[in-house]
């Protein structure tokens, strides 16, 4: 365990800590580019030049060892001129094109150059061209004359996707990264090269010129597209709707958690924002024959619990189905109120999706976030259960059923699902956006959607997180908890929950799998990520 | 005047092998597998204080000692015939005229480390040197001077040639690993040096053509014998490139330690009726130096002093009616168009720099072109991973420093002051 001092301050670290690792610790961030803790390093940008007693020449932290007595300053004269050099070097062919430029207001140049550059433009002779806004891939813009040859997605597509899509060709101011012949980006994991690019080159089709970044709110949550539970910023635009085409989620960015997605997520959790803003259900409503009628919140629930009453005493003829979409919160209150207060014993659990890809990376086959909490509570989606279920609906026997958003028509389509919907005389959708089943529905209760709502997933190993609202529920949508809180007051049940925060801490109390909420990261390992965010 | 490798230049035919061993070929090799152990070559080239003739100057024998010899993987031997500093044209001498010289160093180098895989690193222009050696290897695995069981001596070595693709670059060590393990020729990140890390992760040794072409002479004579034939801690002859305006242009194998200045007259001296200007003493990335600093010893340690360095010994000698403005202009921009693009010092500046230079040498420099540049210049070396920034700044501040007044001449005129010496002369 070397001890050796930086900036005047005494650290012991591990061996094999670099530098730039062991002033991270005592919070000192030394600039740099090329360097990102899940990459190997490339010692290339040449910002993170330090000085080390002893050492004639300056040391680049990121790949310097720790090592006893060493003596490091990282604010010396000789290197905050250096540093100022290395930042000139890296404009000297940049096209200097921010007004235009997608990273304006979270690029690197920009904040480097307040923060170690301030430097009066000596540069006068005419830059490098290179090839502008090429498409390399569908979810990826690249831009080569922004480009700083950092390799950060060189590296992130040799080392963590083991794609090699990447490579530089050329040499001297004439680099330039780019594809090898024949392919093109399109790998589960694309999107975080635009993540990592600290600058312009990289840019994301998906979010180019949609907003500014600094106009962009951003809320931590937990990615709901597999049981993994990724952990996401959601970067919402609501002030300015002019922006964006109307759309509140502008985009989704990995948040570190080193337990579960390190620095990473998928492009599948990264575009699944769209069904936030798009085919939403925004009022409840009922339908008896022709089109529906937008009720009110009163009369649905009104209406729902009069269905209920209908049922209830002759259980078998009404059927729930629990979606491992909800929150564990939603799940734990829904069997309260169906099966400890209305006694029903028909529960099952069905999920609104097919099973998916799955890698040996992040992608999970279970797209749902939330299998695991609802099995902890009961709730299994069984082949048999399913079949039972099935046979119950087609046979007639059942009367009502109340669905959380699965589309049944879509899902079975081998059989004559809506044939067998029709029969029913009670049937209610609760849920956030529309599709075929939604549209035969009795009763259609627009739920909020995960980044309308907080609450907690457990992810596919039993690891609970939090997820918080981003936005406020579209429409006139109400949270699933909220929702299933009115029933059970209609009903006039002894009812001591109002939101999630009174059942979660019961919850907390009763289920032991759903104590330990595993805690935030502290914020992503990037120098400008906290100035930025929040 | 000693001639060691270069007595093979006047010999007809001496790539051939039956021409080699005419001339005492192998007889090195051949001693060595009766009488020495492998530690007892690495001690007489340690006494013969041998260093890295491509440019680093590096001692011979302590680079053996870094190799770890227990790590259960194979040591490799890269050899670095990869010519590129400008100026120099030594070890193509030495391939074409006595490839077997080189085959022998080597077998010597691998026999002390005990390595059994070669690969040499050829220029790719080198057609004919590639020829030859392929051809030299063929007849020495023929007769059992390569291969296996090596002269009945139970040593085994095979040898294998790799072209290049014409980079620079790729005569930097860790470079020329990268490109011959099949990838772009972007130096390494050190530490680990090849020593421990270096050809597919193996303990490498690499040496220049000319340093192991030196081996057979310090096994058949000694090691004291060749340490006294150059100056103190820089042993025996090396071959000096000797280019540009003097009246004799070549190959000259000299003692390290030779004064430039007698160097100079041995090569017929500046052609006639000139003047010298400046001498470039160690291919172009070492400082340039003027006519008042020719009586410099040529060895490593004495160019150091004055802020040059000894290189790969490529002199190229200029004589008044040599522009230094675009010479430099020349100089920087090669090391621009060869910059390997990792370190943004490098890259950038090597660029930024010639560009300043072409606007000079096009009539249109600005008063403020020279202090900029010695800035830029000196925040270029010294910061990257390999040393082709260093050899940039090198030329960019000595040219700058020494033959200031040319540049601001340049840049108040806006044309050469030589320019009708030039016409003239032609």
């Amino acid at each position: 365990m070397p001890t050796l001092k930086i900036d005047n301050q005494d650290i012991t670290v591990e061996k094999g800590t670099t530098v730039i690792q062991a002033a991270e610790k005592l919070g000192f961030v030394i600039p740099r580019y090329c360097y990102h803790p899940g990459l190997s390093i490339a010692g290339n940008c040449r910002m993170c030049l330090v000085e080390v007693e002893k050492m004639p020449k300056l040391q680049i932290s990121c790949h310097i060892q720790c090592a006893d007595g060493m003596v490091v300053n990282t604010e010396t004269e000789r290197v905050k001129k250096t540093r100022q050099h290395v930042l000139e070097f890296l404009l000297v062919n940049h096209p200097l094109d921010c007004p235009v430029c997608d990273q304006s207001g979270e690029c690197w140049l920009q904040d480097y150059y307040m923060e170690h550059g301030l430097y009066e433009s000596r540069l006068d002779e005419p830059k490098v061209k290179k090839q502008k806004a090429v498409p390399i891939g569908p979810t990826v813009m690249l831009d080569s004359e922004r480009c700083i040859l950092c390799s950060r997605c060189v590296r992130f597509c040799d080392e963590i996707t083991k794609t090699n899509e990447f490579g530089i060709f050329n040499r001297g101011d004439h680099s330039e990264i780019g594809l090898y012949p024949g392919k093109e980006l399109n790998n589960k994991y694309s999107g975080n090269v635009v993540d990592i690019c600290p600058v312009g080159a990289l840019t994301d089709i998906d979010f180019r010129f949609k907003c500014r970044v600094w106009y962009l709110r951003k809320v931590d949550s937990v990615c709901n597209g597999c049981s993994r539970g990724c952990n996401i910023t959601l970067e919402v635009n609501t002030e300015r709707p002019q922006h964006g085409h109307g759309e509140r989620v502008m985009r989704i960015k990995p948040r570190y958690q080193p337990e579960i997605n390190q620095w990473w997520i998928c492009d599948e959790g990264r575009y699944g924002y769209k069904p936030i803003d798009h085919g939403r259900i925004l009022e409840p409503a009922r339908r008896s024959s022709g089109p529906p009628e937008i009720i009110s919140w009163e009369d649905a629930i009104t209406e729902t619990v009069s269905g209920f009453q209908r049922f209830s005493k002759r259980s078998k003829e009404i059927a729930i189905l629990l979606s491992p979409q909800l929150s564990n919160e939603s799940l734990y209150l829904a069997k309260k109120l169906f099966s400890e207060k209305l006694g029903l014993d028909q529960i099952y659990l069905l999920s609104p999706s097919l099973e998916g890809s799955q890698d040996d990376f992040l992608i999970q086959a279970d797209k749902n976030p939330n299998r695991k909490g609802a099995e902890i509570l009961g709730f299994s989606e069984k082949e048999s259960r399913i079949q039972e279920l099935m046979d119950l609906v087609s046979s007639g026997k059942l009367k009502g059923l109340y669905l959380f958003g699965q589309d049944l028509v879509s899902i079975f389509t081998h059989r004559n699902m809506s044939e067998a919907l029709r029969k029913l005389e009670f049937l209610v959708f609760q849920g956030t956006n529309s599709n075929l089943t939604s549209k035969m529905c009795h009763l259609i209760l627009p739920s909020a959607s995960y980044a309308e709502t907080e609450g907690t997933f457990t992810n596919f190993e039993g690891k609970v997180q939090k997820f918080s609202q981003a936005l406020l529920p579209i429409g006139d949508s109400r949270a699933d908890v909220e929702i299933i809180c009115q029933l059970a007051r209609k009903l006039d049940f002894d009812w001591p929950y109002f939101n999630t925060e009174d059942v979660a801490s019961e919850m907390q109390k009763k289920v032991p799998a759903f104590q330990n909420i595993l805690a935030s990261a502290p914020a992503f390992q990037e120098p400008f990520e906290e100035k930025v965010s929040k | 005047m000693e001639k060691l490798i270069s007595q093979f230049f006047d010999i007809p035919d001496a790539h051939l092998l039956p021409v080699y061993l005419e001339h005492g070929g192998y007889e090195a090799a051949k001693f060595m597998f009766q009488n020495l152990k492998p530690q007892d070559v690495e001690l007489e080239v340690k006494k013969s204080s041998l260093r890295g003739l491509g440019g680093a100057g590096f001692g011979s024998g302590m680079k053996w000692s870094f190799v770890p010899r227990n790590t259960g993987k194979p040591i490799y031997l890269t050899v670095n015939a990869d010519e590129g500093e400008p100026g120099t044209f030594k070890d193509r001498f030495v391939i074409t005229h006595a490839p077997h010289l080189l085959l022998e160093g080597i077998l010597i180098c691998a026999y002390a480390v005990g390595i059994h895989k070669v690969y040499i690193y050829i220029r790719g222009e080198y057609e004919i040197q590639f020829e030859r050696l392929n051809q030299a290897i063929q007849e020495a695995i023929e007769k059992n001077y390569l291969g296996k069981n090596i002269l009945a001596s139970g040593f085994d070595l095979e040898v294998i040639v790799h072209k290049g693709a014409g980079a620079y670059i790729c005569g930097e060590e860790t470079a020329l690993l990268e490109s011959l393990e099949g990838k772009k020729g972007f130096p390494r990140l050190k530490p680990p040096f090849p020593a421990a890390v270096g050809l597919f992760g193996c303990p490498t040794v690499i040496h220049n053509v000319e340093t192991l072409s030196y081996l057979p002479f310090i096994l058949k004579r000694s090691g004291e014998w060749f340490a006294k034939l150059g100056s103190p801690n820089n042993g025996g002859l090396r071959l000096f490139s000797v280019s540009g305006h003097v009246a004799n242009p070549g190959i000259y194998e000299r003692p390290l330690g030779i004064p430039l200045k007698q160097l100079i007259e041995d090569a017929g001296g500046v052609r006639s009726g000139r003047r010298l200007k400046a001498v470039v003493p160690g291919g172009l990335s070492a400082s340039v130096l003027t006519a008042s600093e020719i009586d410099v010893k040529m060895d490593f340690d004495s160019l150091r002093a004055i802020g040059s360095m000894g290189g790969s010994a490529g002199v190229i000698i200029m004589d008044d009616t040599a522009c230094m403005v675009k010479a430099l202009y020349v100089t920087m921009r090669f090391f621009g168009h060869e910059s390997c693009g990792q370190c943004s010092p490098c890259r950038e500046g090597t660029g930024w720099v010639s560009r300043i230079l072409k606007r000079m040498v096009d009539g249109h420099g600005r008063p403020s072109d020279i202090d900029n540049l010695l800035d830029i210049g000196s925040f270029m070396g010294g910061t990257t991973i390999c040393a082709l920034a260093d050899g940039a700044q090198m030329p960019l501040l000595s040219y700058l420093k020494k033959f200031r007044s040319e540049f601001e001449y340049h840049i108040k005129e806006k044309k050469c002051d030589l320019e009708i010496q030039m016409t003239e002369v032609r």
